[in-house]
């Protein structure tokens, strides 16, 4: 390239002399120079549709892989509890239930608790404190999946069974709806301790994307709304957030995406029974965990089917929920913030 | 009309007119005494004391640095948000020393309020942002609200404009709008002082003019602060006047005394551009 760049300026400073001679050198420079450059346009573009052809070739694969599944069991796949590979007969229910049941627990506790910490690092926390809790929840967020599950199931959930879980029992034993949630013996693991395992591994993401975008609102504004006479508590409800909810949205979005998909922990803590159940301390199961835990047993083609059709279903939600993220954002964005 | 030379010598210039009122009339409504600021180690200002008048606009003027915004800042406490940042000394508000440490901040914020060198409107609705700090202090039912936020936007020479998109975000409009926004929303919630922080730098002139006409009007409700760059716009909206130069206080009187005689030579030299 630098070569040629330099055959140019020469071919141009002789110019005058050799017309004939000059033109026909430039053009093979400027041949070249097109040949690296469509090049370049190729690699671009190959690797975009690499991307699109990666993705599409994943559906692909979940489509034809669930087929067989979803042609046994037709759209009553969705809704069937049952899950008896001797018989033969699937359901998702009780997958799908879990996976969206612990997600929820997970986003209840990590949303508040995240925005809270964010808002304390970048308003209130004294400097020196500031650097070393940052730290802490980014390190939070390196733990490798299978160390929290590890975690859970030998440390947190007998914590949970012995001392947490029979208070709950015994304090909601009389409140209508309550009572229903937290009833049953106190296994430990179950929907209630995955959920909560998830909503430590959540935590790392909604803090770290609310910190960021609490940082970036104009000190300006914050003094201006101090300035009415607002509380602190006014102005992170009132300013801050509302400022922010498109960032805050990104970041909850991004956890949820996690808690949906995480398999590992999920694993470990949460009992793996394909059960639907009102109580959360009963045993659950969710949709990576029951492939995770199923596939290497999987004999017979509408078993392993049936578990593919899991993973279809897993898309298409995470999908749907990126989805709606976007849409969210995309109105926000048209209401001018 | 009493002759000149029976009254305080810093009212006593021949040309001043607004400023020929009688000294011993005003009541101070914030009087600052010794005042002292530090930012860490650093000392910001050095013993200052004057009074702020009531009903009366006060320029604070003076080179970048020289401390003028630090000391509106004392004045609603904005200093509090940030650590490391102490005053001493004292500023008396209506009797009341308002650096006292168990001073009721969002209070007397709500007192005394501040409208900024940027336009600040919140994130929500031009309504939103005029009844937002109504709410914080008192609950009104809708009709009433409604009144109050069409009093405020009133008042601050932005009801005709946007009085037919009332629902729109206070974002949508143009700076000046906002800054007048910002001024509605201050005097929403009844102050008795507005200070303003440099309200015009970031405005064009026809918005400059706007505001400046307005802080005229607010006079008769309110005590004026006002910190600027700009030496024109203090002789303009001003009755008082103090030159401040590196955390000092030079000067302090009648803005028209100030401009034409200034009694220190720094005044002279800064007010005549010779530096600055």
């Amino acid at each position: 390239m630098a070569s040629g760049e330099r055959d140019v300026s020469e071919v141009a400073l002789k110019g005058a002399s050799a017309p004939a001679a000059v033109s026909a050198s430039r053009a093979a420079v400027l041949r070249r120079l097109r040949l690296t450059d469509s090049l370049f346009h190729g690699l671009t573009r190959g690797a975009s549709l690499a991307v699109l052809a990666l993705l599409s070739g994943v559906i692909i694969a979940l489509i034809v892989g669930a087929a067989p599944a979803l042609g046994t069991f037709g759209i009553g796949f969705l809704f069937d509890e049952s899950w008896n590979p001797v018989t033969e007969r699937f359901g998702a229910l009780a997958p799908i239930f879990g996976t969206l049941v612990t997600s929820f627990i997970a986003m209840l506790i990590a949303v508040p608790v995240g925005l809270m910490v964010a808002f304390f690092l970048t308003e209130l926390c004294p400097k020196v404190l500031r650097r070393p809790i940052g730290i802490a929840i980014e390190l939070l967020a390196g733990i490798p999946s299978i160390i929290y599950g590890i975690w859970g199931l030998f440390v947190f959930a007998p914590f949970l069974q012995q001392y947490v879980q029979p208070l709950f029992i015994d304090t909601f034993e009389n409140v209508p709806v309550l009572s229903t949630l937290f009833a049953g013996p106190p296994y430990g693991i179950g929907m209630f301790t995955a959920g909560l395992i998830l909503a430590i591994m959540v935590l790392p993401f909604v803090t770290s994307i609310s910190r960021d975008v609490f940082d970036a609102v104009p000190p300006v504004l914050k003094e201006a709304a101090y300035g009415v006479g607002c509380t602190t508590w006014e102005v992170f409800r009132y300013v801050v957030l509302p400022f922010t909810r498109v960032g805050v949205i990104g970041g909850f979005m991004l956890g949820l995406g996690r808690a949906l998909g995480e398999t590992m922990a999920v694993t470990f803590v949460i009992g793996n029974a394909h059960h639907v159940s009102a109580s959360l301390f009963a045993p659950g199961t969710t949709i990576s965990a029951s492939i995770a835990n199923e596939f290497t047993e999987a004999v017979g083609d509408l078993y392993t089917s049936s578990l593919v059709a899991l993973g279809l279903i897993l898309f298409f939600i995470t999908f749907c929920v990126l989805a709606i993220a976007r849409y969210m954002l995309m109105r926000l964005q048209r209401q001018g913030r | 009309m009493s002759m000149p030379s029976t009254q305080a010598p810093a009212v006593a210039a021949p040309v001043a007119t607004h400023a020929k009122a009688d000294v011993a009339k005003l009541t101070p409504k914030i009087s600052i005494k010794n005042l002292e600021f530090f930012y860490g180690d650093s000392r910001a200002l050095k013993g200052i004391t004057l009074s702020l008048y009531a009903n009366k606009a006060t320029a604070f003027i003076g080179p970048s640095g020289c401390g003028k915004s630090t000391l509106l800042r004392i004045l609603n406490r904005m200093y509090d948000l940030y650590p490391g940042q102490r005053a001493t000394g004292e500023v008396m508000f209506d009797g009341d020393n308002l650096l006292r440490d168990d001073q009721d901040i969002n209070l007397l914020r709500a007192r005394i309020g501040m409208v900024f060198q940027k336009p600040t409107p919140f994130p929500m609705s031009i309504y939103e942002n005029i009844a937002f700090g109504i709410r914080l202090y008192e609950s009104l039912p809708k009709s009433e609200l409604d009144g109050r936020v069409e009093q405020a936007l009133r008042r601050g020479a932005l009801w005709d404009e946007v009085k037919d998109k009332l629902g729109a975000s206070g974002l949508s409009l143009s700076g000046g709008q906002q800054q007048r926004l910002c001024i509605a929303r201050t005097v929403a919630v009844k102050p008795e002082v507005i200070l303003f922080d440099e309200p015009c730098s970031a405005l064009d002139p026809i918005s400059t003019a706007k505001i400046e006409e307005l802080i005229d009007e607010l006079k008769q409700d309110y005590t004026i602060v006002i910190v600027t760059h700009n030496m024109q716009q203090a002789a303009r909206v001003s009755d008082f006047t103090a030159f401040m130069y590196l955390g000092e206080l030079v000067e302090f009187g009648a803005t028209a005394t100030l401009f034409t005689t200034p009694s220190d030579k720094r005044t002279q030299a800064y007010i005549t551009g010779r530096f600055g």
